[in-house]
């Protein structure tokens, strides 16, 4: 069993704006972690807030932080969680649950974290 | 603090309903109301922030005190700094992060709403900043209970507030004269918002009652202060009482309307009539007899479901009086059908002729009504011509039914 980070890319949260939406948008969430957990292959996750986000470059001129990782991508990290599964495919399955991808343009990349063990 | 219903399928509805005036209010109280746009924002954010969280981490005990605590933070981060040069010139007392209590709570809602009551303030004004601030409602919602573009609110919001600033406008509570006057703002307000939970379309009936609920509580907030419980507050209540005690009555098991004729009365809440009962009684005092004391005893009159010629001569009574307080296309298609019911469909014919609101799609759904018996092919013409005039699905719905129902 290998562990997997399924991250989210999607558009400012805050286009999502009606409490009705928000519930929504909630429920979908609980919904698909909570068929990941029956299983008991859910280990954490988080959102990650837009607002206050900075980023830190190395450039020709020294370290510049600019307000937010959104450059010229629409798109940009807005969470992430961490699951077990028996191998990429599996954890595939279960990043297309996700409610992010209702939103076309929008993606979820599954990265294997690693193990330490120097199998992966 | 009002009790948050743990019903985790409409939480975050109805918390924003709840919690989002007290995040605002709060804030404005401690940093100042020319911060209410940042308040607003802040209160907005924090329940971003609970989205960005409660899926991940589950839903927290006490759901509204997470907001809190998520909005103070926030508010320290960026008020704070912005706030503390006005503050010492005015000698406020800094914001801790104590909970303020109940009292102190309810205090304020009523010191913010009398201040978005400000005369400086149009009325179309004050009612979309109640349904922002004192109801939560976002702009897609608002823009549906107002029927008007989501550009107009956001200005009218926008100058709202810069108005409140520009006046130096605070929240505190005007007394005297200045008092009255504003009360009636306040009431009128007040009355718009539970008329928009009420008859609007909006989807969900939780989000309505919640609606009505409020303005019902802030009634409420009114008769508790002595020098805003006047008569008319009272009416305003009771007639809000009457009108709520139908709400489970209102609607058949696949959520279509019903009209009142059709409505299962042994639904309606006896317990609030009972309390509108209370509260006209109590309304009865004094020389002014405000349009809220007509409306409440029109609506105590229509919580008796028995058909009988006291009522209806009681309702066109009342009617005849409320037409000349507040003359309305409603009011006069209204007092007609009750002299339908009082005199038979032939007085009540005259009386539409006269009227003839030929833009008015309720106008031909009351003649079409008041000739179905006598005059079937002009009823269904009435029918069809009110088709072509609603605005409202459910309106629709209803007339296709009529027509439906008698053959057309």
């Amino acid at each position: 069993m290998q562990e997997y980070v399924l991250i989210f890319r999607h558009e400012d949260g805050k286009e999502v704006a009606s409490p009705e939406q928000m519930q929504e948008w909630m429920k979908q969430t609980m919904d698909w972690i909570g068929t990941i957990a029956a299983k008991n292959k859910f280990v954490s996750g988080t959102g990650l807030p837009f607002e206050e986000a900075k980023v830190v470059k190395a450039t020709d001129k020294g370290l510049i932080v600019t307000n937010g990782p959104f450059g010229d991508i629409k798109e940009t990290l807005g969470g992430f969680v961490i699951v077990k599964a028996d191998s990429v495919e599996e954890a595939v399955e279960f990043a297309k649950g996700s409610p992010v991808l209702q939103g076309v343009g929008n993606s979820v990349e599954v990265r294997k974290i690693a193990s330490g063990d120097g199998i992966h | 603090m009002a009790s948050i219903k743990q019903d985790t399928a409409q939480l975050v509805p109805h918390l924003f309903r709840t919690e989002f005036r007290k995040i605002t209010t709060y804030l404005c109280c401690q940093y100042g109301l020319e911060y209410l746009g940042e308040a607003e924002d802040i209160a907005s954010e924090s329940f971003l922030a609970a989205l960005e969280t409660w899926p991940y981490k589950g839903i927290p005990p006490n759901p509204a005190a997470w907001l809190y605590r998520v909005a103070k933070n926030k508010a320290m981060n960026r008020l704070e700094q912005k706030a503390s040069r006005r503050k010492i010139e005015a000698q406020l007392p800094a914001a801790d992060g104590e909970d303020i209590s109940y009292a102190e709570e309810e205090g304020d809602q009523l010191r913010m709403l009398f201040a978005i009551c400000h005369p400086a303030l149009s009325q179309e004004t004050q009612v979309t900043m109640a349904l922002r601030i004192m109801a939560g409602f976002g702009l897609d919602e608002i823009s549906s209970a107002l029927l008007i573009g989501k550009e107009t609110i956001q200005k009218r919001l926008y100058r709202g507030r810069e108005t409140l600033k520009e006046r130096g406008i605070v929240l505190e509570m005007p007394t005297g004269a200045a008092l009255q006057e504003r009360l009636e703002m306040v009431l009128l307000t007040i009355y718009l918002m539970f008329t928009e939970g009420y008859y609007s379309e909006t989807k969900e009936e939780l989000i309505r009652e919640d609606l009505c609920f409020e303005a019902m509580r802030l009634a409420y907030l009114l008769t508790e202060l002595p020098q805003t419980n006047s008569p008319k507050v009272r009416a305003l209540l009771a007639l809000f009482c009457f009108q709520a005690s139908r709400f489970a009555a209102r609607r058949n098991k696949n959520g279509e309307w019903l009209l009142y004729d059709q409505q299962d009365a042994s639904l309606w809440d006896q317990q609030l009539i009972a309390k509108g009962v209370e509260w006209l009684h109590k309304a009865s005092v004094g020389e002014e007899l405000s349009f809220y004391h007509l409306e409440a005893a029109i609506a105590y009159w229509y919580s008796r479901p028995e058909d009988s010629p006291e009522k209806w001569e009681a309702i066109v009574g009342l009617y005849e009086q409320l037409i000349v307080l507040k003359p309305s296309p409603v009011v006069a298609l209204n007092r007609i059908f009750a002299v339908y019911k009082l005199r038979g469909a032939k007085e009540a014919i005259n009386l539409a002729d006269r009227l003839a609101l030929t833009d008015n799609p309720y106008y031909y759904m009351l003649v079409g009504e008041l000739h179905s018996e006598l005059d079937k092919p002009y009823a269904l013409e009435c029918f069809r011509k009110a088709h072509q005039l609603v605005h409202t699905d459910a309106d629709r719905r209803f007339v296709e039914k009529r027509l439906q129902e008698m053959g057309g």
